[in-house]
């Protein structure tokens, strides 16, 4: 007995020696794989990995003993991340691709046709090339961990599920299942792959025992996990379920092919609504799913590794993947860490803003006082709060439990009581000079040495803000984006007198409320505000010169932006709109011009301030999705009637006219310093102003697009509107030289 | 006479090493310490009234649904209440104040310790007040009785608990109730037939009670399995703990151990003078049940859980001086107890591993100097997580705080008359039971103290140290 056992810990010290990343231990008849990269918070299908899970499984495949097997992850929080990225970015050609494609195909089809049944235990992410390899196992165990998520978000990257995640799921969940899934990327939770059928059986996590949760929960997931694996092997457990009625009646109605051209119409159709066609993975995920069910798997799989070739080559995806990186690096602190944990927030100003920063800061645990100047909005503050976390809870994402524990978090006030135990002091009041000096100078009275000041402003230079200040070092801009709770994106500021460790906390404080942060210097409109007000300058002209808000609308939207011109301005609101460009129109002078800062002022004599006054560019009434141009604001726009020069007035013309001012004043904030890299200034246009995402920001635009291109037809626009189009000195040199890129 | 020179001898061979420990823990007392070095000490603190336990009796306890099914709680309780009233021989308008606890409450008698005093006989000049703390609310009652003495203001305090379950509220959906109530108010037909017109399938459906907690809605059971498996606790060493647990109750039982049940005669049945949820099985049999919560992998069933049970308790409670002075000869003493409170997801039932290191250094006393222990059984999975809990220094130290692991209760002194997983568990009449029993167990077993530990929903625990009074 002993002998045997040394025998075996030998055996399995040599695999753990020469292989570092998959190793398996014999448990009776079952063999459990282990996956670890030694190298990464979370496992990926790397190269090495899917060596030596090949190395190991021919082993298994090879040894009489075994009878089933268990694949699982030794890491906590990942069962497999996806795959390598760096692996398909490296290559060249789409063929190169498409041969990592095929190789990922053919090792699992391997998996799927395995004698010996196997059991995948997933706890934590399952997404990509994971799904792909746990859909291709003949059994799937995951636990109910918060961390467990199963999903493709390839397309969100701009590919596809390429190790036949398009063949294979259709056939698991049925089409209109499969298409949700792989074409909108979105990460499934265990309850509801367990509805879908997704995974046969889940397992719950545990608590404190004789080791940590985190380890007992993985240990437990594999102890059921050989139990199942034996049950598959002695075909205790069946591997084909009972279909349901639903089940058959959906199959039924599925063997009809008009029924299944009906499905790929329709979805071909909201995609096309969807992404105006400017996205090309979805169409070809529908290609591939409709080529492997019409045509059978041969042609399904040929389609699939060829498409994911092919899609790895696209400028879309590679804007995308560098969004990706982008979103990584700006979720993570570069400042070091703050001397003092910010754990007391209080917010000034209970209007939409600062009630929704309070709403994303009570959840993560923050002590949070939110004051106002009346009770009535005090209320309507406090009432939105609310109303953000319940909605959550009607959504089952969170419990009311926790909703009430979250409000507990909530203090509402009318005076400053409880100040000075405050870190951090979020001003959210009206974006009024003196306004802001008069609360800064009644705040620093009551705070404690420590406490931060920040001031939430979408276009006051925060040097004038803190010129009142007795501790300038201590005050720092945060620009969040309405609505708080859905807008990822937070524009830190800083002054030259702003000290590194109250940087470093506001970055702390935005990362921890979920936020991807850039942070910029300052100066009027700082980045975000700065790119933005051009651009609706120019939509104000464009509109003037007679084309319908909802022309222009699609003319923006037909480049990528999520949401047109017209109906930003009436997002953002047609007052700060008028505001902005009067302020920053002071600052930059005739740069900033374009249309006639009259035309918005006059709308909002006229009360039409966007949606919230219920009229802008459109008539917005309550329960009507349906939006009416709004008539008085076009006869408005009659009475600055400019006559448009045909020569830049193309649809196309239009586009870039919008775009390039827009282009141009990224780079130049890039060249003036406000922006420390292109990476934050890609990441601020695409998360806080919706800039397209297959274009992956101002920066990878010129990339991309070519700066010499760009140029060219911002001088055809200059000879018309003038130095509104004139490139910045950073935007020529990228012209000139070929060989610049912002991106490498 | 035998028995207790059996127990010097088992309790002599106090280590040095343990007396040792004793004495660098609690220096300052060496007074104590001395006495020890006769027999054990008394527990006695100098300025604190010693309160006993006269007495503690029980209604047989039956699965839900048998012979007490057309009962209602009150009556439940109003037995047990004659019943002591009838074991202690307690003149009626003696008692000072009565706590009872409940935990499903019948929302005609919310104050169900006044409404059974009264059915019961007891002076209407004695004030009655309910406690609910789910599974420890008894507990809650006899240490509300012992505050009240404590601080004195009552000499002798009647506490109990009963539950019923064959009878439970099930309420009209939240819709319909609106309407309902609306309905009183309105005033015209017209409103009415509009407010009955407003009334929808859906709105019938009924509401029914679960045993789950409102925090996190997770049921007891699915958490008790969680809790084995978070502690390797296997279905074997379940089915076996609920096997002797059963084993240990139909021998105490037949052996006539069970000495606080009285005989209780419902209305229109027979006499009910036993418990009938003991029902010793074997192991093939528990092995071939499935799982109860957590399918198809879990390891708690209907076998080795506790069942729904209908019952009521009572224990007499008075000061020393008191009791003596009216001619009882007390039961045991009460003692130093704990309430504690974790976690109610990941520890809802993890109660008995808190509080028991606690109430001992309340008490100055090591898990070696108890000689009997009475846990509550809630699951098996429960009572053995409990001891691996307790048995772990990485659990104490990561969890509780605490340098070392209090250690497991050795299972001889453990429960030895069965538990609720086999006697029942009626939820707010447990504590009770528990209490009488080590009482009972400390006089027939020759032993001098006792320690009751029990878990309740919302991540509740408790814990006493009885004494046994000098025979």
């Amino acid at each position: 007995m002993l002998h045997c056992i040394t025998r075996r810990t030998f055996r399995v010290a040599a695999c753990i020696m020469a292989r570092t990343h998959v190793n398996y231990e014999i448990k009776g008849d079952v063999a459990v794989v282990r996956m670890n990269d030694p190298n990464s918070r979370v496992n990926t299908l790397s190269t090495q990995m899917q060596r030596e899970m090949t190395e190991v499984m021919d082993e298994i495949w090879g040894n009489n003993a075994v009878q089933s097997v268990v694949l699982i992850s030794s890491k906590p929080g990942s069962f497999i991340a996806g795959a390598d990225l760096n692996m398909i970015q490296a290559c060249t050609t789409a063929e190169e691709v498409t041969g990592l494609s095929q190789e990922g195909q053919r090792m699992f089809e391997k998996v799927e046709k395995s004698p010996k049944p196997i059991v995948a235990a997933i706890n934590g992410s399952c997404l990509g090339g994971g799904l792909e390899f746990a859909i291709s196992c003949q059994y799937r165990i995951a636990t109910k961990s918060k961390k467990t998520v199963l999903g493709c978000p390839e397309v969100m990257l701009g590919l596809l599920p390429g190790a036949g995640g398009t063949q294979r799921l259709p056939k698991m969940l049925g089409l209109p299942s499969a298409f949700d899934m792989i074409l909108t990327g979105r990460s499934i939770r265990p309850d509801k792959a367990k509805k879908m059928g997704l995974v046969h059986q889940l397992v719950d996590t545990l608590g404190p025992g004789l080791k940590s949760p985190e380890e007992r929960t993985i240990e437990y997931l594999e102890e059921v996990a050989v139990e199942a694996a034996r049950g598959l092997a002695k075909k205790q457990i069946p591997l084909t379920k009972e279909k349901g009625l639903m089940q058959k009646i959906q199959d039924y109605v599925m063997s009809y092919p008009f029924v299944r051209q009906q499905i790929y119409n329709t979805v071909q159709n909201k995609v096309m609504k969807q992404t105006k066609g400017l996205y090309p993975a979805p169409l070809k995920i529908i290609e591939c799913v409709k080529a492997g069910v019409e045509q059978g798997p041969t042609a399904g799989y040929l389609a699939e590794s060829q498409h994911f070739g092919k899609l790895a080559m696209t400028p879309e995806s590679k804007a995308l993947i560098g969004l990706y990186h982008g979103q990584v690096t700006c979720k993570k602190n570069r400042f070091r860490t703050p001397e003092k944990d910010a754990k007391t927030l209080a917010i000034l100003g209970a209007g939409l803003m600062g009630a929704g920063i309070a709403q994303v800061s009570v959840d993560k645990g923050f002590h949070t006082i939110l004051k106002d100047t009346t009770l009535e909005g005090l209320s309507r503050g406090e009432q939105q709060v609310y109303k953000g976390l319940n909605d959550k809870t009607k959504k089952k994402s969170i419990t009311s439990f926790e909703r009430d524990s979250f409000l507990s978090n909530l203090t509402g006030q009318l005076d400053y009581n409880g100040f000075n135990k405050a870190d951090m002091i979020i001003e959210a009041v009206f974006e009024d000079l003196s306004i802001k000096h008069k609360v800064l100078k009644e705040v620093e009275a009551v705070i404690p040495p420590h406490c931060i000041f920040a001031t939430n402003t979408s276009a006051l230079p925060i040097k004038d803000i803190a010129a009142v200040s007795k501790r300038p070092e201590k005050v720092i801009g945060m620009h969040y984006f309405s609505p708080v709770d859905k807008m990822q994106l937070l524009e830190i500021i800083t002054t030259d007198k702003t000290s590194k460790d109250t940087t470093a906390s506001a970055v702390a404080v935005g990362l921890k409320q979920g936020k991807v942060i850039i942070v910029v210097g300052d100066g009027p409109g700082f980045y975000t505000t700065r790119c933005l007000a051009p651009m609706l300058a120019e939509a104000v002209r464009v509109l003037q010169e007679g084309v319908d808000p909802k022309k222009l609308d699609g003319l923006t939207t037909g480049f990528g932006f999520p949401v047109g011109a017209a109906t930003l301005a009436d997002e953002v609101g047609i007052d700060v709109a008028a505001h902005v460009a009067e302020d920053l129109g002071k600052a930059f002078g005739s740069r900033f011009g374009g249309g006639n800062v009259e035309v918005l002022k006059t709308m909002v004599e006229k009360g039409f301030k966007g949606r919230k006054s219920g009229k802008g560019c459109y008539i917005y009434q309550p329960g009507l999705k349906r939006r009416d141009v709004n008539t008085e604001a076009l006869e408005i726009l009659e009475s600055y009637k400019l006559t448009p020069n045909a020569a830049v007035s193309s649809d196309s013309d239009i586009q870039y006219r919008l775009v390039s001012r827009f282009v141009n004043e990224a780079v130049l904030c890039l060249q003036e310093g406000i922006l420390a890299s292109p990476v934050e200034g890609d990441i601020g246009a695409v998360f806080g102003l919706g800039f397209p995402p297959c274009l992956g920001g101002p920066f990878r635009f010129v990339d991309s697009f070519g700066a010499d291109k760009l140029v060219e037809k911002m001088r055809k626009f200059e000879e018309v509107f003038g130095n509104q189009f004139t490139p910045c000195q950073l935007l020529l040199d990228h012209a000139k030289d070929p060989s610049k890129k912002f991106h490498k | 006479m035998a028995s207790m020179l059996l127990t010097s001898l088992r309790s002599s061979p106090l280590t040095s090493v343990q007396a040792a420990q004793f004495a660098a823990r609690s220096l300052g007392t060496s007074v104590h310490l001395q006495a020890q070095a006769k027999s054990k000490k008394t527990l006695a603190k100098p300025g604190v009234k010693n309160i006993v336990l006269v007495d503690g009796v029980r209604t047989p306890f039956l699965q839900s649904g048998t012979i007490y099914a057309d009962l209602m709680p009150h009556d439940l309780a109003r037995a047990a209440l004659q019943g002591l009233l009838n074991r202690t021989g307690l003149p009626k308008d003696a008692v000072d104040y009565i706590v009872y606890g409940t935990v499903i409450q019948e929302v005609k008698t919310s104050n169900v310790a006044r409404e059974a005093a009264l059915g019961a006989g007891f002076s209407d000049k004695t004030p009655a007040h309910t406690v609910t703390m789910a599974c420890i609310s008894s507990n809650q009652a006899m240490t509300t009785a012992v505050g009240l003495i404590a601080a004195g203001q009552c000499d002798a305090v009647v506490a109990g608990g009963v539950e019923f379950m064959s009878d439970v509220p099930i309420r009209h959906s939240r819709r319909m109730r609106k309407t309902m109530l609306s309905l009183n108010k309105a005033k015209t037909l017209g409103a009415r037939l509009s407010l009955l017109g407003s009334i929808r399938l859906a709105h019938l459906a009924p509401e029914l009670p679960a045993v789950a907690e409102f925090s996190t809605a997770e049921t007891m059971g699915h958490s008790a399995d969680r809790l084995a498996a978070a502690f390797g606790v296997s279905r074997l060493e379940q089915d076996e703990f609920a096997l002797r647990s059963h084993t240990l109750a139909k021998k105490a039982q037949d052996s006539g151990l069970l000495s606080d049940v009285i005989s209780f005669k419902v209305p229109g049945k027979d006499i009910v003078s036993k418990d009938n949820g003991i029902r010793p099985s074997t192991m093939e049999q528990m092995a071939k049940l499935k799982p109860a919560f957590i399918k198809p992998h879990g390891t708690v069933t209907a076998a080795n859980s506790s069942f729904l049970t209908d019952g009521a308790s009572a224990v007499l409670i008075m000061s020393e001086e008191k009791a003596l002075a009216m001619g009882y000869k007390p039961k045991a003493y009460l003692r130093d107890f704990v309430y504690v409170s974790q976690d109610p997801k990941d520890q809802l039932l993890l109660g008995p591993t808190y509080a028991t290191p606690k109430v001992l250094e309340k008490s100055g006393l090591t898990l070696n100097d108890i000689d009997v222990f009475e846990f509550h059984e809630a699951f098996a999975g429960q009572i053995m997580a409990n001891l691996k809990a307790m048995e772990s220094d990485w659990f104490a130290q990561t969890y509780m705080g605490r340098k070392t692991k209090v250690g497991a209760p050795p299972m001889e002194k453990f429960n030895s008359w069965g538990g609720s997983l086999s006697l029942g568990h009626p939820f707010a009449a447990t504590g009770c039971r528990l209490v009488t029993t080590v009482a009972h167990r400390l006089q027939k077993e020759g032993g001098q103290y006792g320690l009751v530990a029990a878990c309740a929903a919302g991540g509740q625990g408790h814990a006493m140290v009885i004494e046994a009074y000098p025979q």
